[in-house]
């Protein structure tokens, strides 16, 4: 059916749009908030690639992890360091160019690379299930996902560590 | 255009931008965002090649990624949020406690 293949060739565009031209605000606005909220449009937008991609199950973790926490966290800290952020974003135009020319050479690596190879087509029957990802979690996988969990612990307390207030002793440096 | 390039391109796309924001932000938490920018263009080929290949395993390094990048943001900020605490700064160009 060619126009269903026209709707979602406009879907992959629109979306890739979107993503982009935000991912262009998260590195240009001067406003970090803003940018932070450009940055919720950009996972979102990859969020719409695995759901198109037929990857539900990560999509979900997308919205979930990135959106619902990080991002918040983000705000969050956005805002109680606040007063720094206003005048922050003065750099010189120097740095500016030169960091453009490095990631557009970069982009230009990336892409000439990548587009040459002939890629074979996505095939119907090769969608991976969420039931197959849970499986491999408890068989082959269940080390490294043990293994996070215990990251995760260090990592709560370690950011519990270092953001707490000492008590008594009240350094100002 | 292949539907695998134009997703290829976008992750290029989103990788050159979060290195082009590494190199110009002075805000820390703006170093972050640029971060993330990059995680996900590294989750997004994950992903493609999953779906290209019907391998489980991307998925799952896909998850991973998520979550080590959860953590990342989670100590980063602490850190952040203590320096601003002691330095009174979070631009990065002001964190020289370091430097010989």
């Amino acid at each position: 059916m060619p126009s269903a293949e026209i709707m979602t060739d406009a879907v992959y565009y629109g979306l890739g749009f979107v993503t982009l031209m935000a991912a262009v605000w998260v590195v240009t606005l001067r406003s970090l908030f803003r940018a932070a909220l450009c940055l919720g449009l950009v996972l979102a937008g990859v969020a719409g690639f695995f759901l198109l991609l037929h990857a539900e199950f990560l999509a979900f973790i997308q919205i979930l992890v990135y959106v619902g926490a990080i991002l918040t966290l983000v705000v969050f800290a956005i805002m109680m360091t606040e007063r720094m952020s206003v005048s922050a974003e003065i750099i010189s135009r120097r740095r500016v160019v030169v960091a453009g020319i490095v990631s557009a050479s970069l982009f230009a690596c990336l892409s000439l690379a990548t587009q040459k190879v002939l890629w074979p087509h996505i095939r119907e029957q090769d969608v991976v299930s969420t039931a197959a990802i849970g499986q491999q979690f408890v068989t082959v996988l269940v080390l490294p996902f043990e293994v996070i969990s215990l990251v995760f612990v260090a990592v709560l307390v370690g950011a519990i560590a270092i953001a707490a207030k000492p008590k008594s002793s009240k350094r100002s440096a | 255009m292949n539907s695998i390039q134009f997703l290829l391109l976008i992750s290029s796309a989103l990788f050159s931008l979060g290195v082009f924001g590494l190199l110009t932000r002075r805000h820390a938490i703006g170093l972050l965002l640029s971060l993330e920018l990059i995680l996900n263009a590294a989750i997004l080929n994950f992903v493609v090649f999953g779906r290209l290949y019907g391998h489980t395993h991307a998925h799952a390094f896909a998850l991973f990624i998520i979550a080590l990048a959860a953590c990342e943001a989670v100590v980063g900020l602490a850190i952040v949020i203590n320096l601003y605490r002691h330095r009174k700064t979070v631009l990065t160009d002001q964190m020289q406690l370091l430097k010989g």
